[in-house]
């Protein structure tokens, strides 16, 4: 049997012909050259919305050659929460994920850091709002990137003719369609003094106290507008503090003037109240609104959405953003982070708005003054103030600026609300103080 | 070399016969085929039960972050807090008044329907498990709309009459009230149907011996009925207070253990501070506190149970 020695020249010969035909051959791609990518979104209420995130995650796909799945998660029964739950203690799941507001900061460990990205997209679109940095942010390092899909502002929803008719307030003088706001006036005193009088009008401010996040996300804006802080930034519990007595002083009032049945509140109650024509504002995203186009579009005519009135500390107003995260344990983390810079081009947002008929708001400076705010209708402009286009307000979160962890407790346990409760139910201040500090005290645990 | 070889082959063929047999005779045995029966649902329950069970001890030990073991820390932690406290209360408070109200209606109602002639009988028996069949998560959304904070249908009706309107879910004594009357209608006809079992099986001859006797209506329930019934009464309601001390979706649907946190039961404490609150292991240590209560409570039921089994 023969056999045939290859010499080194041989060797070289043939090496280099296959290095040279390897460099020199196109570059053949599969139809999923890139991989394969998992993505989990939060299932948008309003009908066609999520088609819009679809489309654009397609038109990505298809450019990068990657195979996408898509699954709308539901925020109802904590759906989105409990899926986000359960990928972080089996360490797998979706390669992509939405988180709302404190998620990211309570998987942080398991996040991967976002730095790269989220440079050249602040770059493009502008500065982000404090809460986004405050809830995606954690020394230094971003886990998140801010989605518009979801992220909404709280604000108060009004009724034009009967604030104007029982508290001698017109709205949209004070928050113009296509102008800054001449707002001075709208005070928590003033705002006091006009829910007093619907409420002897028969037509009620419809402000929650219950545990959901309505109820919540407004006791922390009126918190903040007089300072109150019940942990502050370094983590110290500060409820025994006269900024404190003078927020719970301030909603004594305002429960007086509100539904008797404000304790039992959930998010869909307000939305209700305002639907029904029971009250004269309440404080939501514009999705009250847009249902009251649907069922009783005679009340959605009277409809104004616009800013939070100012306290003795500033002007607050609740901002809930989404976040968009890659699990540290995706297996294609270059392509999800692709595919957050595709859906965080100002021209994909500004596709996800319209969609949603202006309910998404992007936390960027440059993107919110979208022509479909100041379109949206009727009445035409009612819209126009919701993205907090002349920055007259401070977007926050309740419970902040307590570090995250422990804020989210506040927030998840309604600390404010039921300390709100206790004293207008009769409690005595300090009573209440001292049970408030309990609970921080027990929020304290890593 | 040869001979080596068959001498191993004639040794190894009885031996295998014999385990062949062996085999054989295992599989003929009663006992094993009622093992490999029941094998697929040990399986299962190892899987869907003990799994997560050991799951939920495990993360119990772990820290908030779930990076550290800190033993019985969550539970020291827990037995600091007021709220749980409260919590222990109401689940008590609602596990109990629950199951004795359940078992008082499944008992009259069950009477009715044994009186009903058996013609008829088969009607009512499905119409009232209605409620039972009916998922907790559906039927809660209708008692949500009827005790609705602002558009109560109850609280419209009973306006006809000059009453209320009450706050179903705004009062702390109100909204407990609407949580175990809305457990009550839902767990009541399980309760009935096995009491209209049991009744069933009471011999009639024992009620004509009490009848000669001159026993009253009274005495025949109380002699007749109830010691017939014992066995029945304890498993039953042994089992409806597990089922209705780990409740979850009632309260969750009704009033999310508000308002000020006075509904808040085992379940839903457990939910709002380890998936709202990102607290898993405390959330687990929560739910896990159960057990022992359970357990006390099963351990007396059942001792009794086997008690009056060997007596009898």
């Amino acid at each position: 049997m023969s056999r045939r020695k290859l010499n080194r020249r041989q060797f070289v010969a043939a090496t280099a012909a296959s290095s040279a035909v390897m460099i020199a051959a196109p570059y053949v791609r599969g139809a999923y050259a890139a991989g394969k990518l998992s993505m989990g979104f939060w299932d948008h209420w309003v009908p066609g919305a999520n088609q819009a995130s679809t489309d654009l995650v397609n038109e990505w796909a298809a450019k990068e050659k990657v195979e996408v799945s898509i699954d709308y998660i539901t925020s109802q029964g904590k759906k989105i929460e409990l899926t986000i739950a359960a990928e972080a203690a089996a360490k797998s799941g979706h390669d992509l994920i939405a988180m709302p507001t404190w998620w990211p900061h309570a998987h942080a460990e398991l996040l991967e850091p976002v730095n790269d990205i989220m440079g050249p997209i602040i770059q493009e679109n502008g500065e982000v709002n404090g809460t986004v940095k405050y809830l995606g942010q954690s020394g230094g390092k971003w886990l998140a990137v801010p989605a518009c899909v979801g992220s909404q502002i709280k604000g108060p929803c009004t009724r034009i003719d009967l604030m104007k008719k029982h508290a001698g307030i017109d709205v949209q003088e004070l928050y113009p369609a296509g102008s800054p706001p001449k707002a001075d006036s709208w005070t928590t005193e003033t705002f006091l003094k006009a829910a007093e009088a619907c409420q002897k009008a028969g037509v009620p401010f419809g402000i929650g106290l219950g545990e959901t996040t309505d109820s919540v996300d407004s006791a922390g804006a009126f918190f903040q507008a007089f300072g109150a802080e019940l942990v502050n930034a370094k983590g110290d519990v500060t409820v025994k503090t006269d900024a404190v007595r003078q927020a719970l002083e301030f909603y004594k009032r305002l429960i007086a003037a509100l539904p008797p049945d404000v304790a039992s509140w959930d998010d869909a109650s307000n939305n209700k109240w305002l639907v029904s024509g029971k009250g004269a504002m309440i404080m939501n995203p514009p999705s009250a609104w847009a249902v009251a186009k649907r069922d009783a579009p005679q009340i959605a005519e009277q409809c104004w959405t616009h800013g939070f009135p100012a306290g003795p500390k500033g002007r607050f107003a609740p901002f809930l953003p989404y976040f968009w995260s890659v699990w540290s344990f995706s297996k294609n983390k270059e392509a999800a982070k692709s595919l957050i810079v595709h859906l965080s081009k100002p021209a994909s947002i500004e596709k996800m708005v319209v969609a949603s008929g202006g309910y998404d708001l992007p936390a960027y400076e440059k993107l919110t003054t979208l022509k479909v705010w100041q379109e949206q209708g009727p009445p035409k402009g009612t819209l126009y103030h919701y993205p907090n286009p002349y920055n007259h307000q401070t977007l926050s979160i309740a419970a902040s600026p307590a570090p995250p962890k422990i804020a989210q407790q506040i927030y998840a346990q309604a600390t404010m609300t039921k300390m709100c409760l206790r004293y207008a139910q009769g409690e005595k201040m300090e009573t209440t103080l001292a049970w408030a500090e309990g609970e921080c005290e027990g929020f304290m645990r890593s | 070399m040869v001979d080596a070889a068959i001498g191993e082959d004639t040794v190894a063929r009885p031996r295998r016969a014999a385990t062949r047999r062996g085999l054989r005779h295992a599989l003929k045995r009663k006992s094993t085929v009622a093992f490999l029966l029941t094998l697929p649902l040990i399986l299962l329950i190892t899987l869907l039960v003990v799994y997560p069970a050991a799951y939920s001890v495990h993360l119990a030990t772990l820290n908030k972050s779930m990076q550290r073991f800190v033993g019985f820390g969550n539970f020291e932690f827990l037995f600091k807090r007021d709220t749980f406290w409260l919590v222990v209360k109401q689940s008590c408070i609602f596990a109990i008044t629950a199951v004795v109200f359940k078992a008082l209606i499944g008992f009259i109602v069950a009477h009715f329907v044994h009186n009903i002639p058996a013609k008829g009988q088969r009607k009512w028996r499905g119409m009232l498990l209605v409620p039972w069949v009916i998922p907790p998560a559906m039927s809660t959304l209708a008692w949500l709309w009827l005790f609705d904070p602002s558009y109560s249908a109850f609280n419209y009706t009973l306006a006809f009459f000059g009453i209320g309107p009450i706050p179903w879910t705004g009062d702390a004594a109100w909204a407990r009230f609407s949580v175990i009357l809305v457990n009550v209608w839902y767990g009541a006809p399980f309760f009935m149907i096995m009491y209209l079992a049991a009744l069933k099986s009471v011999p009639e001859q024992l009620y004509e011996a009490a009848a000669i006797d001159g026993a009253n209506w009274w005495q025949r329930i109380w002699f007749v009925t109830l010691p017939m019934m014992r066995n029945i009464i304890a498993i039953t309601t042994l089992f409806s207070l597990i089922v209705t001390f780990a409740n979850f979706d009632i309260v969750r649907i009704l009033t999310a253990g508000g308002p000020l946190d006075k509904t808040h039961i085992f379940a839903t404490w457990a939910f709002r501070v380890g998936i709202e609150g990102s607290d898993i292991p405390l959330g687990a240590s929560v739910s896990l506190f159960m057990v022992p209560i359970l357990a006390v409570a099963a351990i007396f039921i059942l001792r009794d149970v086997s008690k009056r089994g060997n007596e009898s």
